[in-house]
Order: C-alpha cells, then structure tokens, then sequence
C-alpha cells in the first residue's frame, strides 16, 4: 500500500520492543483513546542508561510503527540521548510520515519524555520541568 | 488468496457493463445533440437507456435526469426542493443524523442559507420509523430526505411507509438509494417517492455516472448552466458510454436480484462468526440489513492498523476509523447509533457481493480474530479493560 513507506510497513507488521516491563523504572501514557491513539512506553533504567524498553499501542499502523523506531532507537542509550529524541528524527527514520500522520511521531516523542519524568519522578530525582511538554492538548478531547 | 469485500465503496464493472459501453467509445460516438444520422443514432441509445433505467425503478423515461453520480443527485434534488420551498416560506427540512455526507453537506449549506434542519435520531440500531418523520413535520417543512439504506451500517430504513407520511402531508420526498438501487427491488410509487438518487458504480456500472429519479411537476433547478442537454436541467455533452453502461448494469443488477438471498447467506455467517469475538458488537439494523452488509466495532483496537493487516493478508475492507476518514473524528454515523468515539475507532465494514464465495468467508473468519486478538494484546486499553482500570462498553 503507498500510503506508507517500507520502514513504517516494516515495522508495523513486525513491531520491534512490544510488550510490557512489570518492574519498569519508568512508565509514560500518552494520548486517548477518544482521539484514536494511546502510546504506553516502559523504560527499565540503569546507571542512566535504557536497559530495556517495551512498548504498547492503540492507534493507526503509523501510530504502531512509529512507536516501534522510536523504542528501537532509544533502547541501551543514555537517558539525555532519550530525551533529545524529536519527532522529526522518528519520523526521518521511518522515512518520512503522511502529512496528517505525524501527530504519531509526536506522541512517541512525548510518550518517552513522560517514561523518563516518571523515573525522575519515582526515584525523587530533581529536573527541569521546563524539558517536559505539557501533554494537555493530547488530552483535549476527554470530556 | 484476494477477497474483496469493499462492495459498498465500489464494485467492480460488470463484464456485461464493459461490454455495453465498448462500441459506444469508437462507433456510435457522436454527439446525441446533433442532427446528423450518427447524432441521432447516439440520441436513440441515449433514450433507451434512459428508458431502461426508468422500467427498473417503475417510473417514465421523462423522470430519468442523468448526473455524475449520486453527490450530485444529492445536490440537485435537495437544492432544487428546499429552493422552491423558500419561494413559499417553507424553509424547514428533515432528514437523519447518518445520512452521507453528500446530502448532510448539502444541508449544512442551506443551513447557511437561512433554512432549518431537523436531523432525526437514528437511535441503536440505526434506522427512523414513519411515526418519527410524521412528528418533526411542521407548516413549513418543504422537503423530507432520508436515505434507503445506510452505507457504513446498512440499515434498511422504512421508504414506503415515511413516504406514505409524505405524501399524505403534501410534502417532498427525496431518498438518496445510492446502496440499495441494484440491490434491493424498487418501486418510486409504490414507496411514493418524489426524488431518488442512484449511483452506476455501486451496482457494477462504470464511474462518474448516476441518475436522479424526479416525479413529474417537481421542481428542479441546474447545478450546472450551459447546453440544452437533459431538457435544459444538466448542462453538459453527455457521458453516452458510461450511461448506456449503466443501464445495462443496472438491468443485469435488477435480473439477479435472486442473488441477494446467497448474499445474505454469507453475510449472516459472518455476522455469527465475527460475532464470537468477545467484546465486539454488530452495527446496524440485525433485520433490515443490506444483503451485502456486515458493520462491526471491536473494542481495544483501531481500525486504520486492523486495515492494513487484513490487506497484508488480501482482505480489503474499510472502516469508520479517524485515521481512515481523514478527520479527527470517527465515523458520523457510527457516533449517531451511539457508538463513543473510542468503541467507533475499532470498527470494520466488509460489504459482500455475489462475486464473494463460502471460501471467501471462511477466509475472513478465520484472519480477522487473530488479527483483532494481536491488535488487543499490544494495545494498552485492552490491558486496562482486561485489568478493569477501564469498564468494557461491548
């Protein structure tokens, strides 16, 4: 289908990194399932480094594959490497995304940078909460 | 293996359609508008395609205005109606909340034209009664249009008896029967229907052509200004292939009604069998149902991925999803039965046809639980249902 590149397709029919973390250090939602997208990252976190990182995802094939690269690509790095990730190198690396489809990147971006408060979080580890989107507007549709 | 079950998207041009239109592209290719002998022998086809189409809806030839396509249809009987309605005051139309947008669209217009629009409500399983229509209709109600049967659920709504409420209250009734005509027998008086719209390509005929079913002394105003072609109402050479295509489409359509019950056969089997998917619903009317129509929701999954995995393995399908109706929202008809907006993003559509086989069936029965239980065991909503952080709606 050309409505998505090889990579998306790829990594849609062959996630890489689903599943879940029981003991995860860190765990970010983002989305809703109003909207049609739910992004779930756990992280499992040692010496600053990602251990382990799985992911769950309710949406569209690129919300699936975008989920995937964006797990791929942050798994054994260090966390400041994490959290410099963009959407537009998710979405690069997928080689590219429909116009109306990169939202999905965006919700991966957002769904590690909320794993990685939430294990600044529960550790009690101090940060800049400016790093941080403010996540409302993937909320915009709750009632 | 291939399994096309798109139907109510489009279908594919029947051999006897193809066959119809050929001499129509390299012989008989002149212009029915002129005088010559060609001309004429253009015009003649023309007229008797005209005619044929007539016979299989029970009305006259002199009713039959050929358009693009059911939009447009659409267009020109709801503009034409509500037009001459203002000229009388009357500036109130109803209809229902899960009409194609085509129609919904050409209401939002008039809307913006100063008119009023009651949108009845569908309820549960998709459909208005007769006594709904006699309730909304006021003193100055111009033009009641409900559609025949719903193209995402398939519900069959009751024609003949709410355009019995029309006719006996003097009132205008148009239908858009763009997925029933072929489909389903069809009689404009015997259901007392003043305007119906049809569409070739839903019924194995070509694209880009389609017909208006227009009672003797309604009113009817141009979308398009121009030539004299289709007695000055439709401005524009016409399209003689593609329309002979359709009349030959549609007799071959209206011939093998019959067909329907095998259809049926087969969607009822994938009714059942889809139905043993926990946590899933069927949309639409159980009873008055499309023969070709099988709409469900799964809950915990997304329609656009549950797509592209039933395409990975040849089954094309569609779906009410945001992602595949390029809005932010899913599917106006599916959020009109009530369906919440993340139960109508798990939905799927297979619209059979009589080309779909037992083989076929068993196909799709056999892919999309194992696709819908792969989805749901990535998917963290159907983990939150499973652990009870969310309740299940289905």
């Amino acid at each position: 289908m050309a409505l998505y590149s090889e990579t998306v397709m790829d990594h849609f029919t062959h996630p890489r990194n689903v599943g879940v973390i029981e003991d995860a250090d860190g765990v970010g939602q983002v989305g809703n399932a109003k909207c049609g997208d739910i992004m779930k990252i756990y992280l499992k976190i040692a010496d600053d480094i990602i251990t382990d990182v799985k992911f769950e995802t309710f949406g569209c094939g690129s919300a699936i594959a975008s989920s995937s690269m964006a797990t791929q690509m942050i798994k054994g790095k260090p966390l400041a490497e994490a959290m410099a990730l963009t959407n537009q190198a998710v979405a690069q690396a997928l080689d590219g995304l429909p116009a109306h489809k990169l939202h999905c990147s965006v919700l991966a971006e957002e769904a590690i940078k909320a794993a990685v408060q939430d294990y600044y979080d529960r550790h009690g580890i101090a940060y800049d909460a400016s790093q941080f989107p403010d996540c409302a507007h993937c909320h915009s549709h709750e009632d | 293996m291939e399994v096309y079950v798109d139907n109510a998207a489009t279908t594919k041009t029947s051999q006897t359609a193809i066959a119809a239109m050929l001499p129509y592209f390299d012989k008989i290719y002149a212009n029915p508008s002129s005088l010559h002998t060609p001309g004429q022998n253009a015009k003649e086809a023309l007229e008797n395609a005209r005619a044929r189409i007539a016979a299989c809806l029970g009305c006259t030839p002199r009713e039959i205005l050929f358009t693009s396509g059911g939009s447009e249809a659409d267009n020109q009987a709801i503009r034409s109606v509500a037009h001459a309605g203002a000229k009388k005051g009357k500036k109130h139309i109803i209809s229902t909340a899960f009409e194609h947008h085509a129609v919904l669209h050409t209401l939002k217009r008039l809307e913006q034209e100063g008119f009023q629009v009651t949108l009845l409500d569908v309820g549960s399983s998709g459909t208005v009664t007769a006594q709904q229509v006699a309730q909304a209709i006021r003193p100055d109600t111009c033009l009641v249009t409900v559609m025949y049967a719903n193209n995402e659920i398939g519900s069959i709504l009751p024609i003949e008896a709410i355009g019995r409420v029309c006719r006996e209250a003097g009132i205008p009734f148009h239908t858009d029967a763009v997925q029933a005509v072929g489909h389903l027998p069809m009689d404009v008086e015997k259901d007392h229907i003043d305007l119906l719209s049809l569409s070739a390509h839903k019924f194995h005929g070509p694209r880009g052509v389609g017909a208006l079913y227009v009672r003797r002394r309604m009113p009817l105003e141009n979308l398009i200004d121009g030539g004299a072609q289709e007695r000055g109402k439709r401005a524009g050479t016409e399209n003689l292939p593609a329309i002979v295509g359709m009349a030959a489409a549609l007799e071959e359509a209206c011939a093998n009604l019959d067909a329907a019950t095998r259809v049926t056969a087969l969607r009822d089997k994938l009714i059942a069998g889809l139905g043993q998917i926990p946590h899933s619903a069927l949309n639409g009317d159980p009873v008055h149902r499309l023969p070709g129509n099988v709409s469900f929701c799964f809950e915990g999954i997304e329609g656009e991925s549950l797509l592209l995995l039933l395409d990975a393995q040849g089954i094309y399908a569609s779906s009410g999803s945001a992602c595949t109706s390029g809005s932010l929202d899913p599917s106006h008809v599916l959020l009109a039965i009530g369906r919440p907006h993340e139960v109508a993003h798990g939905s799927l559509r297979l619209s059979l046809d009589w080309e779909n086989t037992q083989a076929d069936v068993d196909h799709i029965l056999t892919v999309v639980p194992q696709v819908v239980s792969y989805l749901r065991s990535m998917s963290p909503v159907w983990r939150d249902l499973q652990t009870g952080k969310r309740n299940f709606i289905l």
